[in-house]
This record gives C-alpha cells, structure tokens and sequence, in this order.
C-alpha cells in the first residue's frame, strides 16, 4: 500500500482527472496548495508597488493505492499533469502502514479498493 | 445659454449620458463574473479599454462620420476632432450639441465593449486596442449613421429607437466573426469552463439594466413622449423575458438558474432598444415575452458547436436586437409613437422597411469585422500562446491577479526590478 502524492499545475488538474479516470484510479482527493520549486518567478506590479510572487498555485492530488496500481497511479498524474516547461510539479510515493474505510470498517487493501455499489 | 435650449431636457440628457457611460463597466463586471478566475482582470479590462480607446476615436472622426450630414453611405468631416461641437442645439433637438456627442459616445463605447464578449480568455490585450480603435471607426460610427444619422436606413423609414442596429445587431454578428478569425480556447469542447462568480453575472445584469433606462429613455432626447414611453418599456419588457426565461429553464432543467436570469434581463433590455419609443406597454411587455424564445434556443445550440463565441453576444445582442427590429414592423402604434403604424395596424410597408434593416446590419457588422480582424492578424499575432492561455491572461497581460492573497510577494526595491525573472531560491 502506497500513499502516491502528485503536486501538479492547477491549470493541468482536468488532465490528470482525466488520466486518473482512464486507468481506472478511482479514489483521490485533491487540494489547491502554493508552493515554489525552483520555476521562475511572475513579477507583478499593484500601483507601482512591484512584486516578485514566489509562490506558485498548485493541485496536490493524494492517491492510496494497492501496490499493484502504484505504476499507474504516478504515470496517470505524470501524463496529465506534464507540459514540459520548469514547474510541472512533483510527485512523492510513500509508504502507508493503514487505512480504514469509515462506512464498513474495511482495513488496508480493502479499504483502498474501491467496491461496487 | 443658446436659444433653442430646454433646460429640463438637457438636464436628464446630462443624467442619461453617465447612466450609459457607466454600463459600460457594468459589462465589465458582467463578463468578468462569467469567465474563469485567472482572466477575470483581462476580461473587465477589454471593457475599461472600450472607454479609454472608442472615447479618443470618436471625438476624432468617430462622431463626424456618423453624424455629420453627409450622405446615404457615410457621414461628413465637418465635425472632424469636435469641430464645431458647442453649446448650440444639436440640430432636430432641444439639447446642446456637446451632449448630444458625449450622449452618442457612451454608445460607441458600450458597443466596442460587447464584441470583446466573443473573444475573452485568449485575445492578446494588444491586439484588442488596434481591433477597438478601427472597429469602432469602420463598423460602429457606419452604421450609427445608417441608423441614427442621416443615412440610408433611417431616410428610408426604418425605426431604430435606440440602436438596435449599430449596438445590438452589431455587437452580435461582430462578435460571431470575432469567434470565428480569432478561434476557440484550447479546451472549448474538452473541458467544462465555468463561471467563476455568478454574483458578479446577476449586479453586472442589475447595473446595467439601471443604466439602460439612461439608453433607452434617453433615446429620445427629450423628457417628451417616446422618452418617457420607452423608459417604462425598459421595465416592462425585460420583466416579462426574465419571466419566460425562469419557465423555460424550468422545463429544461427543473431548475431556475442565476446566470439564467441575468441573461434574461439583458435579453429584455437588447429586445426593447430599438423598439422602445414606438411600441405600447402592452406590445413591449409581449416583446420580452418572445424575445425570450430565439436567444434561449441560441444559446442552448451554440454550446453544442465549435465556435467559441465565449459570452454569447449573438445570442444575448444579436438575436435579440433582430427580433426587436422586426418586432416594430408589427407592432409600430401610430397612437402610441406619432410616427408610424407596424403590419397590425395596416402598414405593412413598415415591416419591409424593419426586414431590410434586420438584413442589411447584420451582413455588414460580420464581413467587415471578419476582414478587419485578418487583416489585424497579418500584422500582429491576435492570441496568446497556449502557454499563456493556461496561465491565465490576467497575469500574462496585465502582470495582476484578481484574487492575490499576497502570500510569498517579495517587495522588489527599485533597484531590483530590472533584474526580475530570476529564480527566488536556487533548486540545485
């Protein structure tokens, strides 16, 4: 079981719904974050009051995942959320001890496959 | 003051001239609420750039060619850079010639800013000044003279009470050849663009339904009959379409919508223009009733196309400044106007002359803005990247957001901002 993280440009969010959709990932959540990671900054100027934004609007997408759909899960949000210029984002797969579904009480690999209705 | 001055008209002319000024920014906040966030600043900035660019060209031949004499085609230069322009009454009115063009300005400027409907999220800033400038000039101040000055449709005997022709109608085809040159977003299609603030949609509706009782009712520029006519018209009929409007969207959607309904109030405010001074409260209140109908099926058909004319101006202007003309052609009341009588009360000839009208704005307002923007194209590119476009055009145009929060500005000294564009922390 893996908690896969992926920070992708907000613009690029429907991309990768999207390409989550098309390899049947089917449980995530997803929250509008700022970060900076190294792109180049926007200068903005408010009544001659000139600014250096160094932070960036993000979508940060948490997929848990059994192993087995961990390779999918990072190449969906790889492929919707790339362009190619320096700011794509990241992503980060980390361990996850547990996880529980709240309705059932399923735990683990139960909890984080998603069932029919 | 001159003789042949009316104090109590050149008085409300003066009030009716600020009402439509500030329609304009009433658009903007229209539009603004009806696009994504990212070009919220852009989207209302194409209507502060209708003011700052259409002011500047009207007063320099703008307002001659439309009103100054001339012929059937074209106004004279006479009133070339305000030439002429006094205190002396505007001739066929009791106000000062100088209202009267500050009066007919706030139209030209209002109407530049509608076509920008058709082409938010993607036009270059840049390119939309040029394509202001010159369509306010070869469009707009052509058909104000068909229309209003002299030309060859109000000769012939077409009503257009206030501008269902060179504003609305205009608008409307402009804006379709505008969304066909310039070309759709790069998500139009595949991806759902939303509203992103439909309180925005409702006060921009509100505030510029308040400032269309200055452009209709001062259409007649007087406070006499078919001013006062067409004022309450400007209350009866978006009334009735924002009426027809809730039950259409109830048997579509068993849902009243809120940008629905700010849609319907210009609907009704678009449909009553032209007809304002000429139709009875009763016809006015059945206009906005079926003004409804065309505008609603429009736009329900448009979204299923490939163009992209973004806000619907054709559909919200065009559509309903056609029915609005050709509505007058029925239903024209001498009784009411001491003009002329429509086809219900036995003069059908009025109908021809309206049909001629809703025929001949159209073809002109689409082909030559179609030509005009090719031709801005081969000079300059018209969109932005589809780099830029992701980014949004707020920040790409104008270097702003709407919704900064601030956090993570660095204040840059003056001596710095030469040096901008590079990075804050070094990643390696």
């Amino acid at each position: 079981m893996k908690l896969v993280i992926g920070i992708v440009r907000p613009e690029q969010a429907n991309q990768v719904l999207e390409a989550l959709h098309r390899a049947e990932v089917r449980g995530f959540s997803m929250s509008r974050v700022q970060g900076h990671g190294g792109e180049v900054e926007r200068v903005e100027t408010y009544r001659g009051t000139t600014v250096q934004m160094g932070l960036s609007e993000k979508v940060r997408f948490e997929v848990a995942v059994s192993d087995s759909f961990v390779d999918k899960a990072v190449g969906a949000i790889c492929e919707g959320g790339r362009t190619g210029e320096v700011g794509d984002g990241k992503i980060f797969v980390v361990p996850l001890d547990h996880a529980v579904r709240i309705r059932t009480g399923d735990t683990d690999e139960g909890a984080v496959t998603p069932v029919s209705r | 003051m001159n003789a042949g001055i009316d104090t109590g008209d050149t008085a409300w002319m003066l009030i009716a001239t600020a009402l439509v000024l500030m329609m304009t920014p009433a658009l903007g906040l229209f539009y603004a609420g009806l696009v994504r966030s990212k070009n919220t600043l852009n989207t209302f900035m194409m209507s502060i750039a209708a003011i700052a660019v259409a002011t500047v060209t009207w007063a320099a031949v703008g307002y001659s060619l439309a009103f100054d004499g001339g012929d059937d085609l074209i106004g004279g230069l006479g009133n070339a850079f305000m030439s002429g322009v006094d205190f002396a009454p505007r001739e066929g009115t009791t106000i000062p010639e100088l209202v009267f063009f500050a009066f007919q300005a706030t139209f030209c400027i209002i109407t530049v800013a509608l076509v920008s409907g058709a082409v938010v999220e993607r036009m270059r800033f840049g390119a939309f000044l040029v394509f202001a400038a010159l369509w306010s000039v070869l469009v707009y101040a052509v058909l104000a003279h068909w229309a209003f000055g002299g030309g060859w449709l109000i000769s012939g005997g077409t009503l257009d009470f206030a501008g269902g022709v060179p504003v609305e109608m205009a608008s409307g085809f402009s804006a379709l050849a505008a969304a066909l040159v310039v070309g759709a977003r790069k998500e139009w299609g595949r991806q759902a663009l939303l509203p992103h603030n439909a309180v925005y949609v409702l006060l921009g509706a509100g505030l510029l339904w308040f400032g269309w009782f200055g452009f209709n009712g001062g259409s007649g520029f007087s406070t006499g009959d078919p001013s006062v006519l067409a004022f309450t018209n400007t209350l009866l009929c978006p009334a009735c379409t924002l009426v027809v409007w809730f039950a259409l969207d109830l048997i579509r959607g068993r849902k009243v919508t809120a940008i629905g309904a700010a849609t319907a109030i210009i609907v009704g405010c678009v449909a009553i223009t032209p007809a304002g001074g000429y139709v009875s409260p009763g016809w006015a209140m059945l206009l906005g009733a079926l003004a409804a109908l065309p505008s609603y099926a429009i736009i329900v058909w448009r979204t299923r196309t490939r163009v992209d004319e973004t806000l619907d101006v054709l559909a919200a202007h065009g559509t309903a400044g056609f029915f609005g003309i050709l509505f007058i052609g029925f239903f024209a009341q001498a009784d009411w106007n001491g003009v002329s009588d429509g086809l219900f009360y036995g003069n059908a000839a009025q109908l021809g002359d309206q049909a001629l009208a809703a025929l001949a704005a159209p073809i002109y307002a689409f082909v030559v803005t179609f030509a005009l923007l090719k031709l801005i194209g081969m000079v300059m590119p018209l969109r932005a990247s589809d780099r830029e476009e992701a980014m949004g055009m707020d920040v790409v145009q104008h270097g702003e957001e709407a919704y900064v929060t601030g956090e993570g500005a660095i204040l840059l000294l003056p001596d710095d901002v030469g040096k901008v564009g590079v990075p804050v922390a070094d990643p390696g």
